[in-house]
């Protein structure tokens, strides 16, 4: 018995007997004994079937997990990592992704029907919030819990201009990435002093004071009730309407279409505006220094970088993107209200940037698709939803710990172009 | 110009309450090598994140080129040419060996990148083998040389080197001391290099100061320190390292 124990299969059957007996401890008090209402009060129900069922799957999960994924030197788990390419491959592959990703998104309005286009209006949203967030998280280092805060300052900054001063969307869009660019300061500089955990509740708590606060000032954001009838936005002066708008114009029959396919474009064009401007930023000094400072901050300073204006600008770029997207965002929903701007959201778009690869920039789009799109995809599952997609979760940070796309290019060369796989450094690293 | 570049007057400093430095004394000259020996904890480190503005001197003087650099922020200080080793290395795990040394440009202008970046490799042959490779990936030694290589480039007036033996094998420690020995004969750089490697460190500097708990006991030439029974007793017992 006991060289049995020894072997892979025993201990695996040890192990998963062992964690059996601890879901059959816990589960016989949590779930074994239901209080029901009868007549003449409380009586005690056993739900020992139920029980049973969850020893069986938690037994059978562990063993599976045990021989499948977590020891080393097994056939299953060798064989599908065979079965998955190899990193040259991955590389090569990841060039043609990004140019077939972008003509897709250009493409679609053209064979999408409606639900598609406000899928895809959803998903670049959250691109866009994930690469204005990949420049505080994942270039600069600096974890941020509170980025909904931007998306929120932007959001109601158009539709306050809007509503009191009757201003257009190409005129509060600017505003509202300076307002927001301007509030990531005010969050930057009690923060410059922190890192890593005593940051991430800072902002945390940031994102949380934005939000009661728009949700109690009732005379200005109208709290709870939100601000309704924002303005739509025109394109270039022409609004989209059944009469004198768009269509007429262009001479073509009304649509309700137009403007929906506006919108997609809009936020497709703010996206990688977005992007173009971290990926040149990345190549120039400032771009650098952020990257240094997430490596490290001691050193960054002994090398003569002024880490306050690092930290300042990182936390102002990524928020003027936030506010560009809540800009966007108020303008497509037409209402808003601070239901819009919980934590979740924050948490949301911190675990696009995390899943897809600290500072990847295509990792994000990747994970962009697989949690809103793949959110969207399982609305039938009802309540499995959040089961597959927890899962999924998990599921990637095991086998990709560093994110889906983990490897970093270069940001300098001067023969060879060469990436270096994130597997050649430890988790936790930098 | 007078010729002592840097010099530390009565300079104290604290951390919280306890005192790290107990005023601190000393001057290096242009073209010298300068260093300062002493056991863990004598505050070495200390004095030379005092003079980087890392941490602050409460009370005395730091002058660096007739200028009094005491209360400037760290970025300001660096960019008049002082570059840093610091303790422990500390290069940018992440990224490639060659954006490690073009951060060390970061403090004067890209002009002489290239140039710059011809006379670390020259220093360093391996730094440019590995040029693409992470600065993670490299072993201890070639982490060193990347600290040191990433300071040149800053093209520094006074060169500071933290404990750059720290943790390396005789052969790279002896290695890394003749590149700052040709530095400084060919060169004429200035080097201000704590350690606690007290034989190389004697035998490669012009002159030597010894510190204990905060305060500097003696000064000397580096051979006249290393020849001194008392140090020897305390820092050489054992035999040569």
């Amino acid at each position: 018995m006991s060289d049995f124990l020894q072997t892979r299969v025993g201990a695996a059957l040890k192990d998963a007997a062992l964690a059996a007996v601890i879901t059959l401890l816990l589960a016989s008090i949590m779930v074994g004994l239901r209080t029901k209402t009868e007549q003449g009060g409380l009586v005690i129900v056993g739900q020992w079937g139920l029980v049973a069922w969850m020893v069986g799957v938690v037994f059978v999960g562990r063993l599976a997990m045990s021989l499948l994924i977590w020891r080393g030197n097994n056939p299953v788990a060798n064989a599908m990592n065979a079965m998955l390419p190899k990193q040259d491959t991955v590389s090569k592959i990841g060039k043609l992704v990004g140019p077939l990703l972008l003509l897709f998104a250009v493409t679609l309005p053209f064979y999408g029907n409606r639900y598609v286009i406000d899928m895809g209006i959803l998903v670049l949203t959250y691109i866009m919030l994930g690469w204005g967030l990949n420049i505080v998280v994942g270039l600069a280092g600096l974890l941020d819990l509170g980025y909904v805060a931007f998306y929120a300052v932007g959001a109601y900054s158009y539709a306050l201009f809007a509503q009191y001063f009757d201003l257009s969307f190409w005129v509060c869009l600017p505003l509202a990435g300076i307002l927001a660019a301007f509030w990531g300061m005010i969050l930057g500089f009690p923060v410059l002093r922190l890192r890593g955990d005593y940051l991430a509740i800072v902002t945390l708590a940031f994102g949380e004071i934005i939000r009661v606060v728009l949700l109690n000032w009732y005379e200005f954001t109208g709290g709870p009730d939100g601000i309704s009838r924002i303005p739509r936005p025109s394109f270039f002066g022409l609004e989209f309407t059944r009469k004198n708008g768009f269509a007429d114009f262009f001479g073509l029959d009304y649509s309700s279409m137009h403007r929906i396919i506006f919108l997609f474009y809009l936020i497709l064009i703010l996206a990688l505006i977005t992007n173009f401007v971290t990926m040149r930023l990345r190549k120039l000094p400032i771009g650098r220094a952020w990257e240094a400072l997430r490596e490290d901050e001691i050193a960054c300073r002994s090398l003569g970088i002024n880490t306050t204006n690092t930290k300042l600008t990182a936390f102002a770029l990524g928020a003027m993107f936030g506010g560009f997207a809540g800009a966007f965002f108020a303008t497509r929903q037409g209402f808003i209200s601070p239901e819009s701007f919980t934590f979740m959201e924050s948490a949301i778009i911190l675990a696009i940037v995390v899943l897809g690869g600290l500072g990847s920039q295509l990792g994000v789009v990747i994970a962009s698709l697989v949690m809103i799109g793949g959110f969207e995809v399982f609305r039938d599952l009802e309540d499995l939803r959040m089961l597959v997609f927890g899962l999924l979760m998990v599921g990637i940070m095991i086998w990709k710990p560093r994110g889906i796309v983990s490897s970093r290019a270069p940001s300098v060369f001067l023969k060879e172009k060469k990436s270096v796989s994130g597997d050649l450094v430890a988790e936790g690293e930098g | 110009m007078s010729d002592i570049l840097l010099s530390l007057k009565g300079v104290k400093t604290y951390y919280g309450k306890i005192v790290a430095l107990r005023g601190i004394d000393l001057d290096v000259h242009r073209g010298e090598i300068v260093t300062v020996i002493g056991a863990n904890g004598a505050g070495k480190s200390t004095t030379m994140m005092t003079i980087c503005g890392v941490t602050r001197a409460r009370e005395g003087q730091i002058i660096y080129d007739g200028e009094n650099i005491t209360t400037l922020p760290t970025h300001q200080i660096v960019k008049k040419a002082i570059a840093q080793s610091p303790e422990g290395r500390r290069i940018f795990g992440r990224m490639t060996v060659l954006e490690n040394l073009q951060m060390g440009a970061a403090v004067i202008d890209y002009a002489h990148f290239e140039e710059d970046l011809r006379m670390v490799y020259d220093l360093f042959p391996i730094l440019e083998k590995r040029q693409s490779q992470r600065g993670g990936t490299l072993s201890g030694g070639e982490q060193q040389m990347l600290a040191i290589g990433r300071a040149l480039m800053a093209r520094p007036k006074l060169l500071m080197l933290d404990e750059p033996s720290l943790g390396l094998a005789p052969l790279v420690v002896k290695q890394i001391f003749e590149v700052v020995k040709e530095l400084n004969e060919k060169q004429g750089l200035t080097v201000f290099l704590v350690e606690q490697n007290a034989y190389h460190a004697l035998r490669l500097a012009h002159r030597g100061y010894v510190m204990i708990n905060g305060q500097i006991t003696m000064s000397g030439g580096g051979k006249e320190l290393l020849s001194n029974p008392e140090v020897q007793a305390a820092y050489l017992e054992g035999g040569r390292h």
